[in-house]
Order: C-alpha cells, then structure tokens, then sequence
C-alpha cells in the first residue's frame, strides 16, 4: 500500500507547491481555487491509503516474493450477470434528457431509477447471481 | 508466428472455459464481465470513429475548393463541432480507457474482474447513451450543437446558440463524464486492491500504470467539466450569469474552466495510447523495457504537470501570466522526452520483428513525436500569438491526438486482438492499412502545418483563392481521404477474420506480461492458473526461463549471483 499512497501524495504536493507559486505570483484567485482543489483530490486519497498503510501488514500483492498460495480462498464476489445496470442507466439517460425535452421522460427515468436501485440492492443482499 | 494450431476449436468458441451464462443480446445487456463490456467499448467507440471519420471526408470535401458548397455553412459548424466532440469525448479516451483497459488492465495484473462489476456496466451504458444523445441533435430543429468541442462562451449562450441540439451536446457531456468519472474509480481501485500475489506496484506492466495515472487524471479533471456544463446549462435555462458580462459574469472563466479540464484531458486521451506502446515495444523487440522506473515517473510527472498548464491555450485573452504557463508547458517536455528516449532505448539493439502491431506503435512514435515538437512551438507565447486559432494548431493537435488515439490504438488492437477473440488478423492487409493510413495521415497533417503558417484560420466553411491555400487543401483532403480508405481495410481484414479465422494460440506474439498466460479468450474470470509472478515480465519467465529477468542483467548476460527463488 506504500506505493499507492505515495502516488497520491506526491501527485497532491507537487500540485500544493504549483498551487503556491501560482497564487502570489499570478494573484489570480480564480485558478489558485481550482489548483487548491485539485491538490485536495491528491492528498485527501494519500491520507485514506496512508491511514491504511499504518494499520495492516503488507498484502500479498506488496510483497515481492509472496507466493500465489497465500492467496488463496475467496478474492471477492464478483456479479456474473444483472439487468440492473442497464436498467439504472436508461433511467440515467430518461432523466437526463427531461432537460431538453420537458419532464415527461423524467418521470419515467427516476422510476426506472428507483426500480433499479432497489432491484440491484436486493439482489446483493440475496447474493444474486455472484 | 508461433500459433498453437492445437488450440484450433477455441477460434470458433465465444467464450472458453466451460462458463454457461446467457448469449446473444441478454448477454450484451446484462454481462458484467469485464471482457465483454471492454468488448462494447472497444466496437462502440469504433463505430463512432467511423462517424467521426465520415464527417471529416465532408469537411476535406467542403475544403477542396476555395468556396466550396457541399454543405451549408451552418451545416459546416455542426460536423466539425461533432466531429471534434465524438473524437475525444466518444472515440479517444472510451477506446483506450473504456476498452482496452477494461479488457487488458485486470487480465495483466492477475485479476478474476474489474473491482465493482455493476459499476462498470453502468459506465458503459451511460457512454453509449451520452454518445446517442450527443448524435439525436442532428435530428431536431435547429440541429445539433455548433459552437466547436470547446463550448466557448459566449457563443454557446441560448441568444447565440438556441434550440435543442446545444442542450443535447451538454446532457451528452455530462453522461459521458459520469461514465469517466466511474470507469475511473473501477480502474484505479482494481489496480490497488485487486492485484496477484507478487504482482507488486513495481512490477505491474506499464499499460497498467498509465491506466492508473489516467483514471487519477479523470478523477481530477472531469469533475470540472460536468460542474462547467452544469453552470452552462443553468445559463442557458435558469437565468444564471455565470458566463455572461451583462449579468457580472465573466466568458473567460468558461475557458478556465473548460481548459482545466482539457488539459489533463489531453493526457488522459494520450497516457493509455502510451501505455499501449510501451508494451509493444519490447515484445517485438524481445527485450525488456528500457528505463521502467523512469517511464513509470515520467508518467507521474506528466500527471502533475499537466494540472498546471491550462491557460497555455488562452495566451492571447491577455489575462494569463504568461511566463508562468509557458514555463509549465515546456517543462512537460521533459518527461515526454524521457518516454520517447525509453522507447528508443527499448528498441535499440532488439531483435526487431516488424509485425503489423509493431509497424502501427512506430508510426504513432513518428507522429507523436512530430506533433510533440510543434506543441513545444506552441508553447512560447510569442509564436502562438502569430499562430493561434490558425490550421497550423489545427495540425499539431491532430498529430499528437488522432495521430496517438489512431496508430497507437490500431497497434493495441492488433497486438490484443487475439487475446480478444482467439483468432489472428491477416498481416499482409494489416501492412497495406498501415502505410497507406500512415502515408495519408501524414499527407493530411503536415500541409496543414503549412495552410496555418500563410494564416489560415481554423473552422472556416470558405477561403479565398488569394489566400494561396488551394493546392495545400487540396493535398491535405487527398490525404484525408485516403486516411478513410485505409479504415475499410481494416474492416476488410476484421471481416475476413471473422469468416475465415486463424487460430491464436495462448500467446501468438511470445508475449511477456499476464494477459499472455490463460487461453485466447480468457475464461470467465480469466485464470485457471498463474505462472509466479517473480519480474515485471512473469510469462516471458515462464516461457524462457534460461533468460528469465531475475536471472539475467539488462542486456541479456547471466547475472553473478544468479538468484534462486
């Protein structure tokens, strides 16, 4: 995990630092925001993985002689095959076009929407077709 | 070509590895295995490469001649707006990140899926939908969008463009950045979380680590964009003034906005196509790659760099520090030179085998590095002033992004095609697409180069016989449509290996990395089995373990203390 974290983290620093020479040397507010932010986004996941980083031993995947039984069981629950995805992105696609079409399409998007939410979360709970 | 002919029936089965799920369109719809959706990807954003294709052969066809009439200027606004949006927003980066990665990323680091399945299929269902959208304009009053791929305000303004079709280019925006933003959570965290044992962030395949560096980049810059089209959208409808002066609003905060996002969107649509290159190299060169570690922060720094460099493209609104970007901007040369020295090094004393994914990554090193060398021109604000909104910019970001997204991404789909569907496409019409595609490409380009420079400006319908342009358009459309020519090749040779497939094998190329280890196409979850994961080149290990890298030194030579593990 010690890599991850400092990819994060170096990518956060470097933008701070450009965040820095850019704020009192342009004195434009505006962009300084945006470099400011963007340098969050860095440092807020570094700080996330670093906090990890701390509490567990290296994984397996850290370790550069680990062998491919220390892996072994379960590596997670992955779906095999669900409508919910599709469904929940026509709903997207429904919704988002009551924008430009009027809110008839909305309705009918947030119900799939709300349908499929529900449908997909129902689904993990049973264990679905994992 | 080593093909395993014993591996013949697989060539005919959609699916190897005894997995019995649902077929036909169900299994389009419903899949969630990272193979096929990468699959949906790769044919979808293909599909709309070739209406993107289609509307540049109308554009070069309205340019050969100075006042050209094959369509209506208003019409002419519409294709280069859609054009330019469907190749980067629809083409370019869903090909590489939506595709390939999807496909290639978990296989490469010994994964059975990408990390949140059901993610994933909603990040390609929400892309097919945006990109649907983004296309419904041409079918409603007013038509579609027509204010250019960069929105500029205050032309993007209900007052200057109305109608539904600038509304449909927004929603379209904004589905196809939730995708992005979503394909790059999956990407990142698969690489994080979902690695083999041994596989160590070190040791991951340089495809992987640009991957991960793009789906960081997205998760940086897409934000800004859907937060800028949302702003756009409330300006148009709600009565915001965001963009407009009259309200106290300012049109050049869109362009800080929207080149917040466009620049690091440049490297997202470019760092995967890298990545591609980066592993074709040293396969046909049957040597490792040269310089790893540096490649692997060469790729960071270009990360970093280009969060810094945004105004680079707003040098003549005059209310950018100049000195600041153009430092910034040619400091980015720097790890894009070390890329390309790598990849030369990586080449330099190899045993060359000029295949046809291996001829595609070196022309997307020639135009790449082409293109590289006019965006260090651009840079220098002096000449960009002389330049700015000329072909000649035109050109260079052509070179650099269709150049890249074209020959790199045609080099992936070569090499990784066979993993793909376990069938080999024909090298011999493999070969033809590529010189002519290169030849055309470069005959397109480089008059363009020529066309800014006597001061044509860029998205004009019409130009006048004294501009002493003809004959360079005239070139550069002779070009382009040669450059079309050589995509029905290709879909020749994708047909012909549809009809008549030649058996892969497991790894037809002697390839080097994970991918190269289960069968052509992987099973449902991709491994029954791993070879140790002992260097960044596990397969190449297995296969020659008399050269294995942990036995032997950079060059080839056995190491002193051979190490056994």
């Amino acid at each position: 995990m010690k890599v991850e974290y400092r990819v994060y983290l170096g990518i956060g620093i470097f933008v701070l630092l450009v965040t820095v020479v850019y704020f009192f040397w342009a004195k434009e507010y505006g962009g300084a925001m945006m470099l400011f932010g963007t340098a969050g986004l860095g440092i807020l996941p570094a700080l996330y993985l670093g906090w990890w980083k701390r509490r567990m031993e290296p994984r397996p995947e850290d370790v550069e002689d680990a062998t491919l039984a220390e892996n072994r069981g379960p590596v997670g629950a992955f779906p095999d095959h669900t409508i919910f995805p599709f469904v929940l992105g026509v709903g997207a696609f429904l919704t988002a076009l009551s924008l430009v079409f009027g809110a008839w399409t909305a309705v009918i998007g947030l119900s799939l929407i709300v349908f499929a939410a529900t449908s997909a979360t129902l689904e993990s709970r049973r264990g679905g077709a994992i | 070509m080593t093909i395993a002919e014993e591996r013949s029936e697989l060539a005919h089965e959609p699916e190897a590895g005894g997995h019995h799920g649902p077929t036909g369109i169900y299994k389009w719809l419903t899949s969630t295995d990272h193979k096929v959706i990468g699959k949906n990807y790769m044919y979808t954003s293909l599909v709309f490469l070739m209406i993107a294709g289609a509307m540049a052969m109308i554009i070069r066809a309205q340019l050969v001649q100075p006042d050209g009439h094959i369509v209506s200027q208003q019409m002419y606004n519409e294709l280069f707006t859609i054009h330019g949006s469907i190749m980067l927003y629809l083409f370019a980066g869903p090909f590489a990140f939506g595709g390939f990665a999807n496909f290639i990323l978990p296989l490469q680091i010994g994964a059975p899926d990408m990390a949140f399945p059901r993610l994933n299929a909603l990040s390609y269902w929400l892309y097919l939908t945006g990109g649907t959208t983004m296309l419904m304009g041409f079918f409603v009053t007013g038509g579609a969008a027509a204010f250019g791929w960069v929105s500029y305000a205050p032309l993007s303004s209900y007052t200057n463009s109305p109608g539904p079709g600038p509304d449909l280019w927004i929603v379209a925006i904004a589905l196809t950045g939730f995708s992005g933003i979503f394909t790059a959570v999956n990407l990142v965290t698969t690489a994080f979380y979902l690695r083999a044992p041994g596989m160590t962030m070190f040791r991951m395949p340089i495809f992987t680590w640009n991957m991960v560096v793009t789906g960081i980049l997205i998760l940086i810059a897409f934000p800004i964009l859907t937060a800028a089209m949302v702003m756009l959208y409330a300006d148009r409808h709600l009565g915001t003034h965001f963009f407009t002066v009259a309200g106290g609003g300012s049109p050049v905060m869109w362009q800080n906005l929207f080149w917040f996002f466009g620049h690091p969107e440049v490297y997202i649509l470019a760092l995967p196509y890298f990545g591609i290159a980066s592993e074709i190299f040293p396969v046909f060169a049957k040597k490792p790659i040269f310089g790893y570690k540096g490649l692997v922060f060469a790729t960071l720094a270009i990360a970093g760099l280009s969060t810094g460099v945004w105004a680079h493209h707003m040098y003549t609104t005059g209310t950018v520090l100049l000195p600041f970007f153009a430092a910034l901007s040619l400091l980015i040369a720097v790890p894009t030179g070390i890329k390309v020295f790598t990849w030369i090094g990586t080449l330099w004393g190899g045993n060359l085998q000029f295949k046809v994914p291996m001829l595609f990554a070196l022309g997307f090193l020639v135009t790449f590095t082409m293109g590289g060398f006019s965006g260090v021109m651009l840079a220098s604000p002096p000449f960009d002033f002389a330049v700015h909104d000329t072909y000649f910019v035109v050109a260079h970001f052509h070179q650099v992004l269709a150049g890249t997204a074209i020959f790199a991404g045609f080099a992936g789909f070569y090499y990784w095609y066979p993993k793909l569907t376990g069938r080999m496409m024909r090298e011999g019409l493999g070969k033809l697409q590529f010189w002519i595609a290169f030849i055309a490409f470069n005959m397109t380009f480089i008059p363009q180069y020529l066309a800014g420079l006597r001061g044509m400006p860029r998205r004009i319908p019409v130009y006048l016989v004294t501009d002493h342009v003809t004959f360079l358009n005239q070139v550069s459309s002779v070009g382009a449509f040669l450059t079309g020519f050589s995509f029905l090749i290709w879909l020749l040779n994708l047909w012909i290996s549809w009809r008549k497939p030649i058996a892969a094998g497991d790894n037809p190329w002697d390839g080097h990395t994970l991918e190269w280890a289960t069968t052509s196409p992987p099973p449902h979850h991709n491994f029954t089995s791993l070879p140790p994961i002992r260097s960044q080149r596990p397969v190449w290990d297995q296969n020659h373990p008399e050269y294995a890298d942990y036995n032997t030194e950079h060059d080839g030579t056995p190491k002193k203390e051979v190490e056994t593990r």
